[in-house]
Order: C-alpha cells, then sequence, then structure tokens
C-alpha cells in the first residue's frame, strides 16, 4: 500500500478526485502566499499561513492520520511557533491559519469541524484573561495538544465502545471504506468474535473492495455485493455499520453517496444502522434535505465513453436524516442521534 | 457561523464532550451527564462512587431527616449520666423538637449507635426506595409518600430503643444491643435489609396503635416473630409499605388531636410505666413520628410548593371563578355555551366587555394608565401577536416604574412586585397571557427581587427600565435579527416558501431573503376568521415579493409544489411541540406527509419547560360570533344571533399544538436546532435569561 495512493483514496473518500484537489490546494496554497505576503507587509513576520499548510501537509502525510487530526496538530504548532506578543495577537493568527486550512479543502467536513472545534476548545478558557501572557500560551499549547491526543485516540475508544454490539454469529453490513468502521472490525476480530460481513462494492472509488481485501487478511469471512444489491441481501444482516464524513446538528450524517438508501432499506426492514465517527466531525450544519448542502462532485468512470447530452449525477455523498440512524458510536460515548445536537449547543454556545 | 456568540464571560464548567482528563485515557462516560439535570449535581448523592447517574437521586433531605431523628431520641428518657455529652449535639442538630425544650433530656446511650446504623440504612433506603419506586414517583403524592414511609420507619428504628429502655434494668437490654448490633450487621445484606424495614414498620405500626413505650416488650416479642416469619415476597413487602403508610397517617392524625396531651406524655418514665394503655392515649412512638412528621416533612412539602407552578385557573371550578369575579376589574359576561371539552378555559360574551371597561376608566385610579390603555388594546386585538402583545407590556411597565414611588412604610421590592402582579392580573382578564408573556414578567419579578437593597429608590427604578430595555433588545430585536440571518441560508434560489398565517419573524425572514436578491415565491396560507394572513400579503407584495394567498382548505393542493414551510410559534415546550396559531398543526402535518422540511421560527424567549400533548388542556378561546357569521354574506349567516342555543356550541381556538416529529427544524437566536434539543435550550439558557 503506497502512500500516495491511500491518500488518493482518501481524496476519493471524501469527495474529490485528484486532479481537482490538487487543483484547490495549489489554488489554496497561492491565496495563502498572498495572505503571507501581506502579512510582510503588515507586520513585516514571515509568511506563517503558508507554514500552517507546509505543517498540515507533514501531518497528513502520517498513514493512518485523519485529516482533521493533521489540521489540529498543525494548529497547536502554529501556536506554538507563533511569535505574538499579545493573546488579541495569538488568537487572531490562529484564526488565520483555520481559515487558510479550512479553504484549503471546502468540501471536506471533518476539516472545517475540526478547526471549529480547535478554535472553541482551545480558546475556550477564562483563565486565559488573569495570567500573563507566556503562562497562558503554554496553557493553550497544552490544551492544544491534549486535544490533539483525544483526536487521535478517538478511533480506539470507538472501536472499544462498539464491542458490546457485536455478538457472536451476527451478520454486519458496511458500506464504502471508513477507517474506524475498520477499526472496529479489527478490533473484533481481534477479540476472537464470530462475525460475517457483508461488504457494498462502493461505486464509483471502489472502496468497498478495498475493506473486503483488508478483512480478509484478518480471516473474517467477506461477502462482496453490488451497490444495488442492499435490499436483496438486507433480511440476512443484523445490522448495519457505516463510517460519517460528518455528523450534522440534526444527528444525522453526511456520508459516502449510498448511505442514505441503505438506511432506508435497512429502517423499513427494522434493522439497526449504527454510525462509528470521531467527535471532530460533529459540525455545524443542518442539511434539510439531500440538495441543502455543498456540493461535493467527483467524476464516475462509467468505462464507456458517455455522450455529452447525458446528465451524470457526480455528487459524493448524501445525507441520512436521524430518524434512520439507530446509534452514533463517538469517542464521547454512545449517541443516540438527538444527542449530537445537545452536544454541540453545549459546545458552541 | 459567525453570528453565533464568540465568546462568553463565564465559560460552561460543565464537562461534556472535548474535555481534557487528566487520565490519559478517559472514560468516556465519565464526562456525560446528559440524562440527569445539570441541578442535581450539586446534591451530594452523586459525590458516592457507586451512585450511577442513572438513578434517581434520592431525596434531598437525608441530613434532616437524619437531624430528626437524633432530636427525636431527645423524647426518650435516660439515665443522666451520658447527658453532657449528648447535649451539645442536639443543639448542633436539633431544629425543631419540642421535646428537647421539654424535657432536656439527654439521649439514650446507644443512640449513637443507633443513629449511624440508621444512617447507613437510611441511605440504602434513600438509593433502594427511589430505585424501586422510581415509577411511583412520577405522579404528585408518590414522593411524599416514600418521604413519609421512610422517616416512619427511622424513627422506628430509634423508636424501638425507648421501648426497650424501662426492662433494662430486668436484663433486656442485652437482647436490645443485640438486636442493634444485629440490625447494623444486617443493612449489609438487602434480604436482612428488608427484614429490618419490615421490623420497623411492624414498630411504627404498633407504636402508633397506641400501645407506647409500655407495650414495648410486646412490641419486641412481636418483632422477633416477625423476623422468624419473614415474608420474603415482593407482595407481602408492599403490603408492609401500605401499612406503614397508613401507620404514618394514623400517627399522625394521633398526634393532630392530641398535641398538648403528646407534650405532657412526653414526660419522662411515666408512659413507660405504665404497662398497657388504651388507643387514645397518645404514645411515645406516636409523638416521635408525629414530631417527626412536623419536622421532617413539611419543607419539603413547602419546597415542593415552591417548585410546582401554581396551577391555571380551571374555568369549570364554579367556587375559584366566583372568587376571582369577586376580585375582578370589570366583570365579563361569561358565554353560555361552551364546548364540553372546555369548560376550564375561560370565554366571554365579546363586544360588551370593552365598554365596560371604558366606563370604568375614571374607577380604576388603582390602575396605571399605561397599563390600562394595553389591557384595552388586547381586549380590542389592536395589538396581537406574541411579540408585539410582550413588548407592549413591557413598555407598560417600564412607565409604571418611572411613575412608582414607595409608599411610606413599604419597600420597594415587595410592593413594586405586588403592584405588578395586580397589574398582570388586569391584564390577564383583558386576554389570556401567553407563555412569552409569561416569561417575560418572569424575567421582570426576578429582576425586582434581585434588586440590591442598597440601592436607592431612582437607581433601582433606573436599573428596572435598563433591564427591560436590554430584555427587549437583546431576547426580542436582536434574537429576531439572528434568526432572519440563520433562516436566510435556508432559502435558495427557486424555493417556493409557504408560511400561515401572519408571523412577524417569518415576515422578516422573507424581506430579507428578497434583498439578499434570492428568487423564490411565496404562498401565503390564511385562515378563518382572522385573515390574518391579508395582511402579511399586502406588506409582502408592497415589497414586490410575487406571492400566492390561499386559504387553509387547499393547503394540501398547493402543498406539491412547495419546498420549505416557514411557521411561526406562540411557545415552543420542552418536548418539542410548537404552540401556535390554530391551523398551523394541520399546515404542518401536510407538509409531513409531502415531506416538505417544516421550520419553526421562535425566539428563545418563547421557550417553555412545560410539556404539553394536546391542545385542550391549556388554549385561548375566541369570540364564538367570529365563526358563526360570515361577513358580506347575508345568504349564509343563518347562524347568527344563535350563539347562545342551547343545543349549539361553538368553538373558536386560539392555538393549537404542533407535535414535534412534524417539525424538521426550531430557527431560534441559539441557532438551528432539532426540536428534540429544545429541553437543552430550557436548562442551559433559562438561568442565564432570568439573570441576563
Amino acid at each position: 500500500m503506497s502512500m500516495s495512493a491511500y491518500y488518493q483514496t482518501r481524496a476519493a473518500h471524501h469527495g474529490v478526485v485528484t486532479s481537482d484537489w490538487l487543483a484547490q490546494s495549489q489554488e489554496a496554497a497561492t491565496r495563502a502566499v498572498v495572505t503571507g505576503g501581506q502579512e510582510i507587509v503588515d507586520g513585516g513576520k514571515s509568511g506563517r499561513a503558508f507554514s500552517v499548510i507546509d505543517e498540515f501537509n507533514n501531518w497528513r502525510k502520517q498513514p493512518d492520520l485523519a485529516e482533521a487530526v493533521a489540521a489540529i496538530r498543525a494548529l497547536a504548532a502554529v501556536i506554538r511557533n507563533s511569535e505574538a506578543k499579545t493573546m488579541m495577537e495569538l488568537e487572531i493568527e490562529l484564526k488565520k491559519a483555520s481559515d487558510s486550512l479550512k479553504s484549503w479543502d471546502t468540501t471536506s467536513i471533518s476539516l472545517t469541524a475540526g478547526c471549529d472545534l480547535f478554535m472553541r476548545y482551545v480558546t475556550r478558557t477564562s483563565a486565559l484573561e488573569y495570567e500573563d501572557f507566556n503562562s497562558a500560551r503554554s496553557r493553550l499549547i497544552e490544551r492544544a495538544e491534549k486535544f490533539g491526543e483525544i483526536s487521535y485516540k478517538a478511533r480506539k475508544i470507538i472501536a472499544m465502545l462498539s464491542q458490546d454490539f457485536i455478538f457472536d454469529g451476527c451478520t454486519i453490513l458496511v458500506h464504502g471504506f471508513s477507517r474506524v468502521v475498520m477499526e472496529v472490525l479489527k478490533m473484533a476480530a481481534q477479540n476472537k468474535k464470530l462475525f460475517r460481513v457483508l461488504c457494498t462494492e462502493g461505486r464509483p472509488d471502489r472502496s468497498g473492495l478495498r475493506l473486503a481485501n483488508e478483512l480478509a487478511k484478518l480471516d473474517v469471512p467477506v461477502k462482496l455485493l453490488i451497490d444495488s444489491a442492499v435490499a436483496y441481501t438486507m433480511d440476512e444482516v443484523d445490522m448495519v455499520f457505516v463510517g460519517a464524513d460528518g455528523v450534522v446538528e440534526s444527528g444525522g450524517i453526511i456520508n459516502m453517496m449510498g448511505t442514505y438508501q441503505i438506511a432506508l432499506v435497512a429502517h423499513s426492514m427494522n434493522k439497526p444502522v449504527y454510525v462509528a465517527a470521531e467527535s471532530y466531525k460533529f459540525a455545524r450544519l443542518y442539511p434539510l434535505d439531500q440538495k441543502d448542502m455543498g456540493p461535493a462532485l467527483r467524476p464516475i468512470d462509467f468505462g464507456v465513453p458517455i455522450p455529452s447530452k447525458v446528465e451524470v449525477e457526480t455528487s459524493a455523498r448524501d445525507y441520512t436524516p436521524p430518524q434512520y440512524l439507530t446509534l452514533l458510536f463517538t469517542d464521547l460515548g454512545v449517541l443516540t442521534p438527538s444527542v449530537v445536537s445537545d452536544e454541540l449547543i453545549q459546545l458552541y454556545l | 457561523m459567525d453570528a453565533r456568540r464568540v465568546s462568553q464571560v463565564v465559560p460552561k464548567v460543565r464537562q461534556v464532550g472535548f474535555v481534557t482528563h487528566s487520565d490519559p485515557n478517559p472514560p468516556p462516560q465519565a464526562s456525560r451527564t446528559q440524562s440527569v439535570p445539570i441541578e442535581s449535581n450539586s446534591g451530594t448523592p452523586y459525590d458516592s462512587p457507586d451512585f450511577s447517574p442513572v438513578m434517581i437521586p434520592p431525596p434531598r433531605h437525608h441530613s434532616e431527616n437524619l437531624s430528626h431523628l437524633r432530636s427525636a431520641a431527645v423524647a426518650v428518657p435516660e439515665s443522666s449520666s451520658r447527658r453532657p455529652m449528648w447535649d451539645d449535639r442536639v443543639a448542633v442538630v436539633g431544629s425543631y423538637n419540642p421535646g428537647n425544650s421539654l424535657l432536656g433530656q439527654p439521649v439514650s446511650p446507644n443512640s449513637s449507635e443507633v443513629n449511624s446504623e440508621a444512617s447507613t440504612t437510611l441511605g440504602w433506603f434513600g438509593r433502594n426506595s427511589s430505585g424501586k419506586f422510581s415509577a411511583g414517583s412520577s405522579f404528585p403524592g408518590g414522593g411524599f409518600d416514600l418521604t413519609t414511609v421512610k422517616m416512619e420507619n427511622f424513627t422506628q428504628l430509634e423508636g424501638k430503643k425507648p421501648e426497650a429502655v424501662p426492662e433494662r434494668g430486668g436484663g433486656a437490654a442485652v437482647e436490645v444491643h443485640n438486636e442493634v448490633s444485629s440490625s447494623t450487621a444486617k443493612a449489609k445484606t438487602t434480604k436482612a435489609e428488608r427484614r429490618a424495614m419490615q421490623e420497623a414498620q411492624r414498630a411504627a405500626k404498633a407504636a402508633t396503635k397506641g400501645k407506647g413505650g409500655g407495650g414495648g416488650v410486646e412490641v419486641n416479642n412481636r418483632e422477633s416473630s416477625s423476623n422468624t416469619l419473614k415474608a420474603k415476597t415482593t407482595k407481602a413487602e408492599r403490603r408492609e409499605t401500605q401499612e406503614a403508610q397508613r401507620a404514618a397517617k394514623a400517627a399522625g392524625k394521633a398526634q393532630g388531636n392530641k398535641p398538648v396531651a403528646a407534650a405532657g406524655g412526653a414526660g419522662p418514665s411515666n408512659i413507660l410505666r405504665q404497662p398497657s394503655q388504651n388507643r387514645d392515649d397518645p404514645a411515645v412512638g406516636s409523638t416521635i413520628a408525629g414530631s417527626d412528621r412536623r419536622g421532617g416533612d413539611r419543607p419539603p412539602e413547602r419546597e415542593r410548593k415552591k417548585d410546582v407552578p401554581p396551577p391555571r385557573m380551571q374555568f369549570d371550578d364554579q367556587g375559584r371563578v366566583n372568587k376571582s369575579k369577586k376580585r375582578a376589574v370589570f366583570n365579563q359576561p361569561e358565554a353560555k355555551n361552551r364546548v364540553e371539552l372546555f369548560r376550564h378555559l375561560p370565554q366571554y360574551e365579546h363586544g360588551s366587555q370593552l365598554t365596560d371597561l371604558e366606563s370604568k376608566f375614571l374607577e380604576l385610579d388603582s390602575m396605571h394608565p399605561a397599563v390600562y390603555k394595553v389591557g384595552v388594546q388586547y381586549l380590542a386585538g389592536d395589538v396581537t401577536g406574541g411579540n408585539a402583545r410582550c413588548i407592549a407590556m413591557l413598555r407598560a411597565f417600564q412607565e409604571v416604574i418611572n411613575d412608582y414611588s414607595t409608599p411610606p412604610g413599604k419597600t420597594l421590592v415587595r410592593d413594586l412586585t405586588a403592584k405588578i402582579s395586580s397589574y398582570v392580573s388586569f391584564l390577564i382578564e383583558c386576554r389570556p397571557l401567553s407563555m412569552s408573556m409569561g416569561n417575560a414578567i418572569r424575567f421582570q419579578k426576578s429582576r425586582i427581587a434581585k434588586l440590591p437593597l442598597t440601592l436607592s429608590e431612582t437607581e433601582a427604578k433606573a436599573a428596572l427600565c435598563n433591564d427591560i430595555d436590554r430584555f427587549i433588545n437583546e431576547k426580542i430585536i436582536l434574537a429576531d435579527k439572528v434568526i432572519v440571518r440563520h433562516a436566510a441560508t435556508k432559502v435558495r434560489d427557486g424555493d417556493v416558501l409557504l408560511t400561515y398565517g401572519s408571523s412577524c419573524v417569518v415576515e422578516m425572514i422573507l424581506l430579507y431573503a428578497h434583498e439578499l436578491g434570492k428568487q423564490f415565491r411565496v404562498v401565503v396560507v390564511d385562515s378563518r376568521p382572522k385573515h390574518e394572513g391579508q395582511a402579511l400579503l399586502r406588506r409582502l407584495l408592497a415589497k414586490g415579493l410575487s406571492c400566492t394567498y390561499t386559504h387553509i382548505n387547499a393547503v394540501s393542493y398547493i402543498m406539491h409544489e412547495v419546498t420549505r414551510v416557514f411557521l411561526g410559534a406562540s411557545s415552543v415546550l420542552s418536548n418539542g411541540t410548537t404552540y401556535s396559531r390554530v391551523g398551523t398543526a394541520c399546515v404542518a402535518m401536510v407538509a409531513h406527509a409531502f415531506r416538505v422540511p417544516v421550520l419553526i421560527c421562535c425566539e428563545a424567549y418563547k421557550f417553555h419547560e412545560r410539556v404539553q400533548l394536546d391542545s385542550i388542556c391549556s388554549n385561548e378561546l375566541g369570540d364564538s360570533n367570529d365563526i358563526a357569521r360570515v361577513p358580506g354574506r347575508p345568504d349564509v349567516n343563518s347562524m347568527d344571533n344563535r350563539t347562545n342555543e342551547k343545543n349549539l356550541q361553538f368553538l373558536n381556538l386560539m392555538y393549537d399544538a404542533t407535535p414535534s416529529e412534524y417539525v424538521s427544524m426550531i430557527i431560534t437566536d441559539y441557532g438551528m436546532i432539532p426540536p428534540t434539543s429544545v429541553p437543552v435550550i430550557v436548562r442551559e439558557y433559562r438561568r442565564e435569561y432570568l439573570l441576563i
């Protein structure tokens, strides 16, 4: 498994094709240079916004490190390397850095949410007002590192929490490739649980094939389905396990295209739908319907040339409303969908 | 997102979500306190590690109980040798203790042991009973009974001691000791605990029967026998509990009947010496129980009364109606034919009130003119809509406060509160309060009550006026602006927005989205008899929006082309139910059936912690003539003048309740939330906006 391929898959999973993605990042980088240049004019500092992206890219290269966690680490590095003299300055700097990170990939929900949460978590403390700058800064760094650590460990916690729900002899339907779901299944396999996994193919990037491969390596019985065979096999499924690109305020999830229809089928057959998602994916979004989101497009390879007159739906993800989800496994605990909003309210208000 | 509050002076210390634990591997559940109200965290029960947050916390008056147990034990005579040791402790713990002052008697030597034992069992009882009877406590009386039972038990655990005291010389003390120590041991195992409880209940029963201290031996005997044939079944247990309750009641009655005798009878040994007393004699046990009841039971009851809001006036309660009529400023003739289900709501003959009130203008010298004006406006229907009514009322109160001067010999805090209360009751007579007004009044009163005593009158008045200004600005005007910003993000080009009635927030949203240059169409749905939608339609058309106007009868026809439904609300209740203009529920249901998202726009100050399942128990009845008559259609007005016909009842409801499952989103000044999160807002911000 080469590194670049991994991130290509990941990028595809987030609904951005590589070429688009590179162009976008290049654009953002130039934008960052521009802002950096302005900064030089303004404050005579070396372009810091540029270094955030670099830092982020450095972290991103680590395998198994989620994009949001990389962003969180990069932001922590911003605080560490800051030359700011006052809290206000530092906060502005941090804000700028997080904005440039967010603009780097606007389609990634977890990146945006991770940056927002970092800002909320790190800067939300009253003690800062009473301390001198240096101790306040070190406190910020401390909090930033802790947050990074929590985010990093989130996947393990989720895997541990969800073990109780996987019982011997159960059949699990998974959709696409999600590292959290992979972790959950891996731990279940390590715990000597006997279960069967049905993998959807996960068109167009065929991420389901990858999951099937990985599971086969763990000696878990796997069966591959094409995406349209979900309803056909649903009667033998005991539970549906999906990951999430983002968890929104209503408690619903935004995930790879096809999740919604799987949830609908599962709901109509009274099968539980479990979502595994780290809490840094909780976003302040509230889509009312499928089209009420920022578009994330992804060209689809049909294998044959498509006439130019034919329109192709290239949307990469859909929104699953909370009433079709049973439980969310997060590092905050096992939540019902309605609790997501409660958590977000307490965090942001 | 930018409109959300960026900083907060005091951050929430509550441990939720992204909290750093000192523990490197944070147990995720540790930070979750969701399932219990935040207030209960301040209580001690959660400090104990084994107390799961899922369990219902034991009643908070444990320490009270204990102290009364101790003080109750004072009524028991003992040899004077231990007196000094106990006296100071009693002085510390005894808050209410008639026996103490009367006798000044020390307590038995064992009482400390008993107390400690009782306290351990008490803790157990607290948990057990609250866990076991949790279902029962959901009805109002449940909690009360529980505490009674519990207290009775412990009193009687204590009560056992005095009964055994006279035998002490005879050597029965050993037995008592055994029993006490054994019961301490027993407290650890559940079965034994159950037995202990039974014993206590038996003792309670026996004591109430008036067997008295002299019967102590007998009681003990019975206890031992009961020990042997302990009823293990839950049924028996339940019966015991019932019996204990009955016994407690009886004890209370006995105490009430003969308070003097009880006090007299508490004299040291004469009761105890009497081998048998008949039923009428006040028994030591009952004295203890009684005093305990008096001491231990009342405060929680009073507290509970404070917690429970005063019941709304039920207009089918003839006595109360008559009473309130005597107090009323002007008399309103009541409508005669009210619909059976809605008899508890006030309904008056409309038309005559206004002239009646106007004629009374000069007589109402106690009424401030500003309040009078607002009242008349409510009555005449000149001021309608939750926000408008609330602002009008608050402005009137502002004038009242400005013109107010404290009468000699009174304090501003009390007198002004009373005055405002009287004005409020006048306004209620004019038209029942909306929930938003109720919240505003609550805010106003809490501000008055929280005024620092050091303020001079002018300062206090200025502070109160300032508070009202801030309430209007922050909770209504600014809140509306925030809601408009949020809602505008949900309007896309090509949308068809449907609204019902006339909500000022929705109107602002539509105008703002239009200003932003979004291309959309509006469907205004209206209904008889108020036709509020027409005014909205006129204003929208004046701004150049393209509109469709229809009546609610056609809502199912028009709904298929609608993409969003925006609705206002009079109030949003804790369970997510929206309380709004009648017809809203119908529109929301149709929209839900067509899978059109329903967005409720409501300021957070209109949120209420009440839970309501239907629109019957709290509502407002309008003028029955309004629906009986169709203006401009004399041919269909056969119903005219028949509003008082005996077998014809008109129902003109003003509000209805929309269940939360028909609502996709509530847009409030705290952001866009699902209806399930209303209690969170209420819980987190109730305190804040009382303090503002």
